[in-house]
């Protein structure tokens, strides 16, 4: 620790930190614009300037200098930093004058106006009149994109977004071209960026020069009420802000969790909003002899499904969950589906290799998301990070970039913005390495503490337990699994997958699974097909069995549906999500249901008194309470419950004989994976704009 | 008075053989293999003995400087990096060294690097600078011939020099922004803290010399530190390279020992100042960046870096730019600003900013389109830019321009009232 004295108040602060940092310990407040602490220092906005005794005679960037490079004085005393001297304020009154003679006056029409730094800090640290009286710079504004909206007029060149594009997202998008006052930010040839971390770079934007293109002209943040929640578009539970005008939502900002999403989130997760706008289930609908889907009232529409229900044998019943279900609704639908004796309920993909039976250890993230950073080398088996988890891809960037750091991918070819080697695309290439016969055996080995990380591509097919248990044997030989270390690391790509797994939504005595359904149905064996939420299904091989949809979005299930009960989308409820490393954590509600759709808890309890197997609770907090009484550890929010490293233990132990072929992640489009996102404009346009230039890519090969 | 027999630069008119051979025979690469066996320590004493200051305007003690490289490697290379961005308007110095008495510098990189422990040296050579660069590779490539260089060289230290060549852009010639640059980045200032003596090109501790400082090294090493501080003045040793240009009736670039008189300078080697003494208007000293000095102040002042700073100026690379009566100071500071705002690499506020409004506000003041209050405002746009920016640019902007309004006002006020008809100022507004 370094002893230093800010504005008389001597602190202790590691050497290593900035001026900064040391002055905002001390509580002394410095402006600035082109420091981020998840980006490189730049130095170049020179607004943080601060006074440094014994130092030269010209203020400093606090943001670049650290407390170690102070001298101390003469006779050992403690450097001094002052930040409220005449001189500090001459020049923060300088640089805002430089920064804003060129910015124009436009803030009644700028969309940053109300959450705009260059608006706050020009209110704090400017003064009252310009002394410029030549034009003004003008500044052709870019196409960068559909989501990121340019008006580059406004750029005070703090090159964040160049810094972001670069660092984090690791795609070389944007850069500064031209010098002096004619530097421009942009993408060259203006092209589209390519990063699904893209939007970032609004929220990074000190100014109004990047603003959300979705977003645009829409509301000033003073309107907008704020609600903390959770995303459901990955399995990583990114935190978020959902910002919402009366009924309707209108943007959805990251929310800082240092052990989750940092502070950064991926572009479904933002520009998901306009999805939860349309297409949406308002009312029960009903298919009638005429083979057509009729609006019905809510008593009509159960006592067709209770009817129906009432008729048949629970062996010819089943229910199939989809990723965007909350513990709660999983958790009354197996309480129902126990009640009414039906076995084949299933909330994991098709064909999942994935079994509660095997400890939780078995199927979570172990190494957890934050622990991305301890790990020293990386092994990632039937995953495309950048489609499944792009925040978690770039976690990983972030630890390789820090160096030290191998990584290594078995399945599909693909683009992580970081160094890898592709050892190969299946089984065999997996059953090599264990066998040691490949180089990376080596690495894995050497590495204090490795990462296996292993997405649905490998466990999501019919041999996908014995691929899961030839991982884990690997990890276990490797030495990732032990007291302290647990490399081995499931990646879910469904916000619902490790909640139905928590409270066991998988096939009872007898049952079958997501794929037996689908084909049972097909086969004629079932009759009834509850779906809540599912529509990556292949809906149309249901056959001629009766399909309940329960679910928010005129999607697939719902046009395969014999009755659709209108449900409550992710930003409409309170619900508990469980993130792929077992963190639980609750998503709140920011806007009512459209029309007469409701929560879907309270759809099937009421759902349960028609069938006369009321369920026992009628209020959430009454679902809660006999939720976490089965399971305690969803009723502690935020955390993780503990895993055991024996559950991998005992999982590499179970074998089974793999199939030869490569893994293939699921996703496919990374903007269309589910019914909200599908059902958005702009995730449309994303989309076209990926496929068409990986057409253009294979066209020019 | 220099004596032809105390002039480093032998052939800096390139009047004689400048191969090899040629620059032998004037005594260049003579005991090379001694000097080096005296060792580092002695190299960088004798260094400092000299008292030679850095020749690229700054003025920081050379041997000081070698001496801050780390004396002993922690595994990273050392680098020698020679700054031959000669872009400073004015300056004329470096390029006689490339084009005529190039081995000076191949010699002085030996010997540089050799006391510094670095085993390679890059010299990056201004864009513009086309037949200096194959002069000097000539020169390299010669020394390469002959084994004085390379891995397996006659004087048993491993040496390579590469020469690179810049792109054109002043910016390049600040010491961070050259290494960014030649490490194949765009040009723009490093932050500093930390230093390039430790993290410097690729990383590793790096030392950025002018041209000049390296090509003096080698005679100083061979006549003894004591010979060199014995010329010139205390704290301000030496010979130097000065390179006159403007309204002199010769405009040259010779070799001087430091501290002479101005007036004897231009008398001897420039021919006097056309139409005489009485037409001598006012001098930039030391290249564009510094402030000019005005007739009376520099007639009889002395070419050193401590008087000039304490005429508020600086002798910066020697580079004095006259001029006489017949000169527009106020149009003449005016196009300094503008090639300061185009030279602007733009990465810090102040700099990309403040260069553009001071050249506006300068078009404006030339034809006295303007108000007097703006002047003190000017001035202050100068000192809000003046050490507040990364690198030293800004700086270079302002003080051209402070030095115009300390010494020149009356000129432009003159030309506001000119403007408005001597009308009272408040009526015009």
């Amino acid at each position: 620790m370094a002893k230093i004295k800010i504005d008389g108040i001597e602190l202790d602060v590691a050497p290593e930190s900035t001026l900064l940092q040391a002055c905002e310990m001390a509580g002394a407040e410095v402006p600035r614009f082109c420091f981020h602490e998840r980006l490189s220092i730049a130095g170049n906005c020179r607004m943080c300037l601060v006074e440094v005794k014994g130092g030269p005679p010209k203020p400093q960037a606090s943001c670049a200098m650290a407390v170690r490079d102070l001298r101390p004085g003469p006779n050992g005393e403690a450097p001094e930093v002052f930040t409220k001297t005449p001189m500090v304020k001459k020049a923060r009154e300088g640089v805002m004058e430089f920064l804003l003679i060129n910015h124009p006056l436009d803030c009644p029409i700028c969309d940053q106006g109300g959450e705009c730094d260059l608006q706050d800090q020009a209110m704090a640290y400017g003064v009252d009149t310009s002394r410029y009286a030549e034009n003004k710079r003008a500044v052709e504004d870019k196409y960068i994109g559909p989501l990121v909206k340019t008006s580059m007029n406004r750029c005070i060149q703090c090159t964040r977004c160049v810094r972001f594009t670069n660092e984090v997202a690791g795609v070389g998008d944007l850069g500064l071209i031209s010098r002096g006052e004619d530097v421009e930010i942009t993408t060259y040839l203006e092209t589209a960026m390519r990063s699904e971390l893209q939007g970032n770079v609004v929220d990074l934007c000190p100014v109004g020069a990047l603003t959300s293109r979705p977003y645009e002209f829409t509301a000033r943040p003073w309107e907008l009420t704020k609600t903390e929640s959770v995303d459901v578009m990955d399995a990583l539970g990114s935190n978020i802000r959902v910002d919402s005008r009366g009924r309707e939502v209108l943007r959805i900002l990251p929310r800082l969790n240092e052990a989750v999403n940092e502070e950064w989130i991926s572009d479904k997760t933002r520009h998901v909003v306009d999805g939860l706008r349309t297409q949406r289930l308002d009312r029960p609908y009903l298919r009638g002899a005429d083979g057509r889907l009729k609006p019905v009232s809510w008593a009509e529409a159960f006592g067709a499904i209770a009817a129906k229900v009432k008729a048949t044998a629970p062996n010819r019943m089943a229910a199939i969950a989809g990723d965007l279900a909350s513990v709660e609704e999983l958790y009354a639908l197996k309480t129902l589906a126990t009640a009414l004796g039906i076995a084949s309920i299933d909330g994991r993909p098709a064909l999942s290799g994935l079994d509660p039976k095997f400890g939780r250890g078995s199927y979570l993230f172990n190494a957890t998301i934050e622990g991305v950073e301890a790990a020293d080398a990386v092994l990632i088996v039937g995953a495309d990070l950048r489609k499944d988890a792009p925040i978690l891809n770039a976690r990983i960037r972030k630890r390789w970039r820090q160096g030290g750091f191998k990584a290594a991918v078995i399945g599909t070819p693909v683009d992580l913005t970081y160094d890898h080697v592709h050892l190969g695309v299946g089984p065999d290439t997996l059953e090599a390495l264990a066998r040691g016969e490949l180089a990376f055996a080596e690495v894995l080995k050497a590495a204090k503490r490795p990462l296996i990380l292993v997405g649905q591509g490998a466990v999501a097919r019919a041999d996908g337990l014995a691929v899961l248990s030839a991982a884990a044997r690997l990890a276990r030989d490797v030495g990732a699994v032990s007291d302290e270390w647990n490399g081995f690391s499931v990646l879910h790509n469904g916000a619902s997958a490790v909640g139905a797994l928590d409270i066991g939504f998988v096939p009872g005595e007898g049952g079958l699974g997501t794929a037996g359904i689908v084909a049972a149905a097909g086969r004629g064996d079932l009759d009834v097909v509850v779906l809540l939420g599912a529509d990556e299904i292949d809906t149309a091989a249901l056959g001629s069995a009766f399909v309940v949809y329960l679910g928010t979005h005129g999607d697939a299930g719902a046009h395969r549906a014999d009755v659709i009960l209108p449900g409550a989308a992710y930003t409409e409820k309170s619900g508990t999500f469980v993130n792929t490393e077992g963190r639980v954590q609750l998503a709140n509600r920011a806007a009512f249901p459209p029309g007469e759709a409701r929560e879907d808890w309270a759809i099937l309890r009421a759902l349960s008194a028609v069938l006369g197997k009321t369920l026992p609770f009628d209020s959430l907090a009454g679902l809660r309470a006999k939720l976490y009484a089965a399971y305690p550890h969803l009723a502690r929010i935020d955390t993780i419950a503990p895993t055991s490293a024996g559950d991998v233990i005992a999982l590499a132990d179970v074998g089974g004989a793999m199939d030869r072929a490569g893994f293939v992640g699921p996703i496919q489009d990374f903007y269309l994976t589910n019914p909200i996102a599908r059902a958005s404009a702009v995730m449309a346009e994303c989309s076209a704009l990926a496929r068409a230039r990986t057409t253009a890519a294979a066209a020019a090969e | 008075m220099l004596q032809d027999k105390d002039r480093i630069f032998t052939n800096i008119y390139g009047l004689q053989d400048k191969s090899l051979k040629g620059a032998m025979s004037r005594g260049l690469w003579d005991g090379t293999k001694a000097i080096l066996d005296m060792g580092r320590d002695w190299i960088i004493d004798q260094m400092k003995a000299s008292g030679l200051r850095g020749r690229g305007g700054a003025g920081f003690p050379t041997g000081l400087k070698w001496s801050f490289m780390p004396k002993k490697s922690d595994g990273r290379p050392h680098y020698l990096v020679v700054n031959a961005d000669e872009s400073e308007p004015g300056t004329c110095k470096d390029r006689e060294i490339l084009r005529n008495d190039p081995h000076h510098l191949v010699e002085g990189c030996l010997i540089a690097s050799f006391a510094m422990g670095a085993n390679a040296a890059y010299i990056y050579v201004r864009g513009e600078f086309i037949r200096e660069r194959e002069a000097l590779q000539r020169a390299i490539d010669e020394a390469y011939e002959a084994r004085l260089i390379g891995k397996d060289n006659i004087h048993g230290y491993p040496f390579d020099l590469y020469v690179h060549h810049g792109a054109g852009a002043y910016i390049c010639g600040e010491e961070t922004a050259l290494l960014e640059s030649l490490e194949g980045k765009k040009g723009q200032p490093r932050l500093k803290p930390p230093f390039p003596a430790n993290v410097g090109l690729y990383g590793c501790p790096t030392t950025v010399n002018n041209v000049e400082s390296i090509a003096v090294a080698p005679t100083i090493l061979r006549r003894g530190g004591a010979w060199f501080a014995a010329l010139g003045k205390p704290n301000n040793t030496g010979t130097k390279l000065f390179c006159v240009s403007g309204h002199v009736n010769k405009p040259a670039t010779f070799e001087e020992e430091m501290g002479v008189s101005f007036r004897e300078m231009i008398d001897k080697h420039c021919g006097g100042i056309r139409g005489g003494w009485d037409n001598l208007l006012a001098v930039i000293p030391g290249g564009s960046s510094v402030p000019l000095v005005p007739a009376a102040q520099i007639a009889d002042a002395s070419m050193d870096f401590d008087t000039l700073r304490g005429l508020g100026s600086g002798l910066g690379t020697a580079a004095v730019i006259v001029m006489d009566k017949s000169t527009d100071i106020v149009r003449a500071i005016a196009r300094l600003s503008y090639f300061y705002k185009h030279e602007s690499c733009g990465q810090c506020t102040p700099c990309r900013e403040g260069t553009g409004w001071m050249w506006r506000v300068m078009e404006r003041m030339v034809h006295g389109d303007a108000t007097k209050k703006e002047i003190d405002t000017l001035f202050q746009v100068t000192k809000q830019i003046e050490g507040h920016t990364i690198c030293a640019l800004g700086d270079a902007a302002a003080w051209p321009i402070q030095g115009l309004i300390r010494h020149f006002r009356h000129e432009i006020e003159a030309r506001i009232d000119a403007r408005h008809g001597a009308r009272p100022l408040v009526a015009a507004e």
